[in-house]
């Protein structure tokens, strides 16, 4: 058997600390979920750098394509008024 | 319009390989890329790449993952005899820490469409090389001091300008090394400093593993500028920084003060601080012997291959049982 077929491609994300999200650490093989779990716990986390991992299959994955990159982004291009710096605001108001 | 696939990897051979991009749309492509580059902007997995410079990062991450794992035996060597509790639990650390950024490497490299297991293939039929340095043999304890100051200096100082390379994973990977790394360089001074103010024989001993391991580590930076054959291109796409002498000047540069704090003299008459070109001056490399270790003909050459491959073959079954087990259990759960 193939390494790709006994042992598939996980993605890694990890929670640095309490209050922040997953981040996409990297990837490594793993046979199942359990094990890619305490893989990436000795591959990713050392040194305490989470407190909660997440292991996704990669194939399991679905990407915007580079190639479209501009037409799907497009629609918020156009759109400077979603921006706070859009408005001018009269210099005696200080805040706002 | 959307394509499934591994979140990080280029699908070899769809449509968003490079390469095969011919006419105009290969030529804005190749215009989109290189404006990347230029921009010092990150290329990550899934965009257009020429094929030169996809191949040209294969075989540098690979080369670069196998070193890793490779440059476990030498130290590894030393695990069962260290002098103190302390001693052995800091080397572990620091030997499961080279498996762990031969992992990071391995990550990096599939993402641009290879398996990892294929380049392990090519590690054992020799058509994949690691680093030069890890074909020398550790002969005393001091030799694991040596290595984290000399080796994982000289690394360290490679690896600093590949944290800006302008691929995004391999870049992401460095990053991630070079945090580890210096931790490798502060045991190995911290090691070495020990020896050398302790009894006459363990300064000598500490002296011996400098004497052995400092041209081995000028040389592993890579053959003079004049003729490396990678350089001139990788410099081009933002995937090297520094050239080889600059990096090894910069090595030296950090090394040559730190001798004297720990009391120890690098071989080499002809290191001295020079004024004019606010840089040490140091004596010639002997990259014949360079050439001839990286050609396979270095004191361990061999036994470091076929240590590799008898470790592989050995855990073939622990991998076939994991298989097995996963296998059963996606089989009792679907059911």
């Amino acid at each position: 058997m193939t390494e790709e077929a006994a042992a598939p491609l996980w993605e890694v994300f990890i929670r640095s600390k309490r209050g922040l999200s997953h981040n996409h650490v990297g990837s490594l093989h793993a046979p199942d979920a359990e094990m890619a779990l305490r893989n990436a716990r000795d591959v990713y986390t050392r040194r305490m750098e989470g407190v909660s991992i997440w292991v996704v299959p990669s194939a399991t994955i679905t990407a915007s394509s580079p190639d479209e990159k501009d037409s799907f982004f497009d629609p918020a291009a156009d759109k400077p008024y979603r921006h706070p710096t859009f408005y001018s605001i009269p210099k005696e108001v200080q805040q706002l | 319009m959307r394509s499934n696939g591994p979140i990080e990897r280029d699908l070899a051979g769809s449509a968003v390989s490079g390469g095969d991009a011919g006419g105009a749309v290969g030529d804005a492509r190749e215009a989109e890329f290189q404006a990347l580059i230029e921009a010092d902007q990150r290329i990550e997995p899934r965009d257009w790449m020429p094929d030169a410079y996809r191949k040209t990062l294969i075989r540098q991450i690979a080369q670069h993952a196998h070193s890793e794992i490779i440059g476990m035996q030498p130290e590894g060597n030393w695990i069962t005899r260290a002098p103190s509790l302390r001693r052995k639990a800091i080397l572990m650390a620091k030997v499961q820490d080279e498996a762990g950024h031969g992992l990071y490497l391995y990550c990096a490299a599939e993402t641009l469409g290879v398996d990892r297991s294929e380049l392990i293939d090519l590690l054992h039929q020799g058509r994949q090389k690691y680093s030069s340095i890890f074909n020398y043999p550790t002969l005393t304890y001091a030799d694991v001091g040596a290595i984290g100051w000399l080796v994982d200096g000289a690394a360290i100082t490679n690896q600093i300008p590949l944290c800006r390379c302008s691929f995004g994973p391999y870049a992401r990977a460095m990053v991630r090394v070079c945090k580890e790394e210096s931790f490798h360089q502060r045991q190995g001074f911290e090691l070495l400093y020990a020896l050398s103010h302790g009894t006459p024989e363990q300064h000598e001993m500490a002296q011996d593993a400098v004497n052995r391991w400092w041209w081995p580590s000028l040389e592993m930076l890579g053959p003079p500028d004049t003729e490396s054959t990678h350089s001139a291109q990788s410099m081009a796409w933002g995937i090297k920084r520094f050239s080889n002498d600059e990096l090894r000047q910069r090595f030296v540069d950090m090394v040559a003060p730190q001798a004297v704090v720990l009391d120890l003299v690098p071989p080499d008459p002809a290191l001295r601080w020079n004024e004019e070109r606010g840089h040490y001056d140091f004596g010639p490399c002997d990259f014949e012997e360079l050439r001839r270790v990286v050609s396979g003909d270095g004191p361990c050459n061999r036994q470091r291959a076929a240590h590799h491959l008898k470790a592989h073959e050995d855990g073939a079954w622990v991998r076939a049982a994991a298989a097995a087990y996963a296998a059963k259990h996606a089989a009792s759960a679907a059911a």
